[in-house]
């Protein structure tokens, strides 16, 4: 116990450093890097309440995909970010003070809720469902396969239209750029794609 | 000592307020933006995983995946159009963005 103690601490702070080192790095490119580290200890965090899966999950899409798209997209703009940092330091105490107030009120929510209601009797963690046979992506999959199947498709669908999204969005034909037009291949027939010419000797083909 | 649900939810907790702070400061900067967005998706994400395994139900763990999909979505999204943005006006400045006013 004590033992997970020292694991839960460690890596809450390391998610917490982390995340206040996102919003108040002066290079987005650290923030970016900053964003990967809270996004692995939290995925740790996911490892110790016993939720491999998505901590897996967690891993793979945001580490994997997100925060390297968010470093391409840092890396690729030509921006002085130096100029869009103007007015940090005069919203620095405010935000302070209302983001102060937010976390304590969220927190004495959060810890008088915790101990009431049904959380209460709650026999801890690994208590959901999770038998020593089936493992926490087999919970996942025996729930979302079935009860949620229509849910998944509907996620998916949303990726799919993100991504068309996304292309439509960033696609641009430039001009003089010579492109494949299939079309005008499979169209292509003997007659129109060959001619047949008979030149006299000495004057060649004109074009 | 034991860790109870009360420990994650504090967590939680200040991670959605840091996710909210970084909007209030980079009130300019739509990248960082994006990225305080992100943290706080994954604040609601620690809230539902975290209700799940103390409540014994996995289906809080399968929102929390629709909740990681629409985030992946949503910064794939978000990215595009700040790309498109900047090739129109060659600067992100969110003040700037009010010229599709009217």
């Amino acid at each position: 116990m004590a033992l997970q103690a020292i694991a839960f601490y460690l890596m809450a702070a390391v998610t917490i450093a982390s995340g206040f080192c996102v919003v108040s790095a002066r290079n987005p490119v650290h923030s970016v890097l900053w964003l990967i580290l809270a996004f692995f200890s939290a995925a740790g965090l996911f490892v110790l309440m016993g939720a491999e899966f998505l901590a897996m999950l967690l891993v793979v899409v945001y580490v994997g995909a997100v925060a390297v798209l968010f470093l391409f997209v840092v890396m690729m703009l030509d921006v002085d970010f130096a100029a869009l940092r103007q007015g940090f330091a005069r919203y620095m105490p405010l935000g302070l003070l209302i983001a102060g107030f937010l976390a304590a009120e969220m927190v004495v929510v959060a810890t008088t809720v915790a101990g009431r209601g049904a959380a209460k009797d709650s026999a801890g963690p690994m208590a959901s469902g999770a038998t020593p046979d089936v493992t926490n992506a087999e919970a996942i999959g025996r729930v979302l396969y079935t009860d949620y199947v229509y849910f998944f498709q509907a996620a998916g669908l949303v990726l799919l239209v993100a991504m068309i999204g996304a292309i439509v969005l960033t696609l641009r034909h430039k001009p003089g750029v010579r492109r494949q037009v299939i079309m005008d291949q499979v169209l292509r027939t003997p007659k129109t794609g060959m001619k047949l010419a008979n030149p006299k000797p000495g004057q060649g083909i004109d074009q | 000592m034991t860790i109870g649900l009360e420990h994650y939810l504090a967590v939680a907790a200040i991670l959605f307020t840091i996710g909210v702070f970084g909007i209030f400061v980079n009130r300019k900067n739509i990248i960082v933006i994006l990225m305080s967005v992100e943290l706080i998706l994954l604040a609601v994400n620690i809230n539902l995983v975290a209700f799940s395994v103390y409540l014994g139900n996995v289906v809080g763990q399968i929102f929390a995946m629709f909740v990681l999909t629409v985030a992946a979505a949503e910064a794939a999204v978000g990215l595009a159009i700040l790309v498109t943005f900047f090739r129109n006006r060659g600067d992100i400045a969110v003040d700037d963005a009010s010229m599709m006013k009217g």
